[in-house]
């Protein structure tokens, strides 16, 4: 019985020290998110989505950074999303056990976790300083390098639960491994395939460090790929970190959006993970 | 070692024939060599059941008989292995070909993931262009032959994986014949299924082999005993002895085979 109490007690102070661990970070995210509803939703107003960016003391809104963001983000995933899928496909289900394949794992498992302002600096030797100026093109090209190692690891490892059995089961019917895999593994993967592209979605939609040395910013409307691209994450830091208030506030109008972004990805990313195949 | 003549027989007057005809097979896991100079006929429209406990090399043996052994690296048959005519273990086999004659029924239901009509049309569309109306004919016939159309056929475009599992494993075996195979194989097809499941799979053997040859692995002894014409004991990767089911359950002439269906060991 004395043990037992002695056990019990200990539980009660884990059990404790567990959940004020929880809580701490729970309640530091709670209020990064409240201070964010509150101080974006009174800084949004239609005109966030209609207007450029302003010069300061003008008013005005986020139209360019919003679209070049779009465009980036679309252009890095075409980009990056079927390079992901056939170095995804090559680990899981050719070579899987080739040296090639354990390399290359290695590999992206580091660039997975590079610091994207890695990313930027590299970028900018490779497409910025060739071309002489930033551009577009290079934000989207360092945007890629990020979705390609994130999407490689889900492609692999959601290909990796697809049992062997249905494998066999397909090549018993005479099927061709091409075949096996684009018509059974893929499709018994696809809710998990899709998943990591949409988190790589959110991934890049934040990101600002690789931005800073390729894309540069854009104080004006421009859909031009071989020019200076605004994007939200960019003008979120040079206007968060200004002295005027008008910029500010749209600083806290721009996080709210590529928050709500993230989240709706993250949400459409779980419905699809969870998603069983239709009944 | 006392084998079973591999020459053609004569039983109630009717002369069997071989389909397939296991030749001196070795087969090796890297290193290892799991299967030691096997050979046995598989006689066309019977049932031949291979028993044997655990590591004994039947499932091994099986899939040789479609190669799907072949899907993986270090994994090697040498010696025979003759489906009419033909050695299928030649390098020139054609083996997308070969799995469409020799089709094969697993352990644990794979259906694909996809609605139960597409589960069988599926392996069909590979070899054929058909109207739709021939395709749903085909569908329909492979349906009823596997004793599943009464319970699917008004879901059709459910998922597969929607069905119970003995459902899921008849419409595995509807997906097998829907391709129209000459031969079947059954790795342990009932062994994840209830007893009404079993016997219903047991039930859908014997009437299958009045159209196909078919081999079944089965850790069940009154399984094999049941749906089986031949039978052949393996023990360590060796065959130890093949010949009709009612004679190696009755009159097993090898003190192992004994002691395997008696329950001494395995």
């Amino acid at each position: 019985m004395v043990l037992y109490a002695a056990r019990r007690r200990r539980n009660a102070v884990a059990m404790g020290l567990s959940v004020a661990a929880a809580a701490l970070g729970l309640g530091w995210l709670g209020l990064i998110l409240g201070a964010l509803l509150w101080e974006g939703v009174g800084a949004l107003s239609p005109q966030v989505f209609t207007a450029m960016t302003p010069p300061p003391g003008a008013t005005g809104g986020l139209l360019n950074a919003i679209v070049g963001s779009l465009m980036m983000t679309t252009l890095a995933v075409l980009a990056g999303m079927p390079l992901g899928i056939l170095a995804g496909t090559y680990m899981a289900e050719y070579g899987r056990h080739a040296k090639l394949t354990v390399v290359v794992r290695f590999i992206n498992d580091i660039l997975l976790s590079a610091p994207s302002i890695v990313i930027g600096l590299f970028v900018y030797e490779i497409v910025v300083a060739p071309m002489g100026h930033f551009s577009g093109w290079a934000g989207a090209v360092a945007l890629a390098l990020i979705v390609v190692p994130v999407v490689v690891r889900t492609t692999e490892d959601m290909l990796l639960l697809v049992p062997n059995q249905l494998r066999e089961a397909a090549a018993a019917l005479g099927l061709p491994r091409s075949l096996v895999i684009r018509r059974i593994a893929y499709r018994a993967a696809r809710a998990g395939i899709v998943t990591g592209v949409l988190l790589a979605v959110a991934r890049i939609a934040g990101e600002t460090a690789p931005l800073l040395f390729t894309a540069l910013n854009n104080q004006f409307w421009s859909v031009d790929l071989n020019a200076p691209l605004a994007s939200l994450p960019a003008v979120i830091f040079q206007f968060a970190l200004s002295p005027y208030k008008d910029w500010q506030r749209l600083a806290w109008a721009g996080a709210l959006l590529i928050t709500l972004a993230v989240l709706g990805l993250s949400i459409t990313a779980r419905a699809f993970a969870s998603a069983k195949v239709p009944k | 070692m006392m084998l079973a003549t591999t020459q053609p027989m004569v039983i109630e007057g009717s002369r069997l024939s071989e389909k397939i005809a296991v030749r001196g097979l070795q087969f090796y896991y890297a290193d290892t060599q799991a299967l030691k100079d096997i050979s046995l006929p598989l006689y066309e429209r019977k049932v031949t059941a291979f028993i044997g406990p655990s590591g004994c090399g039947k499932s091994t043996l099986l899939r040789v008989l479609n190669r799907m052994y072949d899907l993986y690296p270090g994994q090697r048959a040498e010696g025979e292995v003759v489906l009419d005519g033909e050695n299928i273990l030649s390098p020139r086999q054609d083996l997308n070909r070969l799995r469409a004659r020799v089709g094969m029924v697993f352990q644990k239901p794979t259906p694909f993931p996809m609605s139960i009509y597409d589960n069988v049309a599926f392996g069909i569309g590979l070899y054929e262009r058909l109207a739709k109306s021939d395709l749903d004919g085909r569908v329909e016939d492979a349906l009823r032959r596997a004793a599943l159309w009464d319970e699917v056929k008004d879901k059709l475009r459910q998922s597969g994986l929607s069905l119970s599992g003995g459902q899921q494993q008849r419409l595995c075996i509807a997906r097998t014949i829907a391709v129209r195979p000459v031969v079947i194989l059954l790795d342990e097809p009932a062994s994840a299924l209830d007893p009404i499941s079993t016997a219903r799979i047991e039930e859908l053997i014997d009437e299958l082999k009045a159209d196909y040859t078919i081999a079944i692995v089965t850790h069940n002894m009154q399984q094999a005993a049941r749906t089986s014409d031949y039978t052949a004991f393996m023990y360590l990767g060796e065959l130890v002895e093949f010949g009709e089911t009612a004679r190696i359950f009755t009159n097993p002439r090898q003190p192992r085979t004994q002691d395997y269906i008696t329950g001494r060991f395995g």
